[in-house]
């Protein structure tokens, strides 16, 4: 077992400290943003938008807010995702696969 | 080196929750656990889309949800997301004390979102009489729906084993991979939890 973990330099943990810091800036700007396709979500809905693009507005939203929760609160954006990448849009292509013959075939 | 000092490094590496090969595959195998949850709560929901329409007298998706409740939940649950978080950035930081606060906050949270959806379920069958097998819609929204409550419910259970057995040990590489995929089961949850209050709340109000 190497011996770097025990000497660290000073400098270098700063630096990630500042690393850290940089990141949890991005993870409070896009809680705002989650809040804010929340408010548009819900407003939409208590305002009475009657337009034929609502659903799928209120879809594309949903979809855009879990996009920032994988790739910026759970990390998928750092390097080291591939095969986590892999399994997630694996399960989401049979998740849509499963959706699509649930409405469309088994209970219609 | 003992293995005890190996786990119990004088200054921790960059990613604590990578740095063994344990911690290693348990993140990777837990993702693998995620991408097949995706698909078991996409049944769910498919199940959800394609008896929604089956209802029984007057309760209706639009007759029944409440947005203000629904609303509340949401933000409870989206704030115990960056919650926790707040959590793994202390962790990366090496902060016991403050990780365990920010996750003590996350459950208090927690606790918070599952005591509502006990209450609107409660309001949902002796005022409404809405029950389980009141009608094919009724079955399809207490699976999904109470599903998820109880992935809330293990969460809860687990971030709170995880903070009291590890209050007297500290932060470690052996204790930090649990801590980090304890934080992503949670984040998952909030991620169904958008889809829920999209498709069955919002999308039932609009018809």
């Amino acid at each position: 077992m190497a011996d770097n973990t025990h000497s660290k330099p000073v400098h270098h943990r700063e630096f990630e400290k500042k690393q850290h810091r940089e990141e949890m800036k991005q993870q409070v700007l896009t809680f705002a943003l989650m809040i804010l396709f929340t408010l548009i979500a819900f407003g939409m809905v208590i305002m009475e938008v009657n337009s034929y693009f609502i659903i799928p507005t209120l879809i594309i939203l949903a979809v855009v807010q879990v996009a920032f929760q994988l790739y910026y609160f759970m990390h998928m954006k750092n390097k080291g995702h591939d095969m986590v990448a892999l399994m997630m849009y694996g399960g989401a292509a049979v998740a849509l696969l499963t959706i699509i013959t649930f409405t469309s075939i088994i209970w219609w | 080196m003992s293995s005890e000092d190996v786990l119990n490094p004088k200054h921790m590496p960059h990613d604590p929750e990578k740095a063994t090969l344990e911690g290693k595959n348990k993140f990777i195998g837990f993702w693998f656990f995620l991408g097949g949850e995706t698909v078991l709560f996409a049944s769910l929901f498919g199940t959800y889309l394609a008896l929604n329409g089956s209802t029984q007298g007057e309760n209706t998706p639009e007759h029944l949800f409440g947005l203000e409740l629904v609303f509340i939940m949401t933000m409870l649950l989206l704030t115990s997301s960056l919650t926790s978080v707040y959590a793994m950035y202390h962790m990366k930081n090496q902060d016991f004390k403050k990780m365990q606060i920010w996750l003590g906050i996350t459950v208090v949270l927690g606790l918070g979102f599952l005591g509502m959806e006990i209450y609107e379920f409660y309001h949902y069958i002796h005022h409404y009489e809405f029950t389980f097998r009141s009608s094919a819609f009724g079955s399809a929204f207490y699976t999904l729906v109470g599903f998820h409550g109880g992935h809330v419910l293990f969460g809860l259970c687990w971030i709170v084993s995880l903070m009291l057995r590890n209050q007297k040990r500290g932060l470690n590489l052996y204790n930090a991979p649990k801590f980090y995929i304890a934080s992503l089961y949670w984040h998952f949850i909030d991620v169904v939890w958008v889809f829920i209050f999209t498709v069955v709340y919002l999308m039932g109000k609009v018809g």
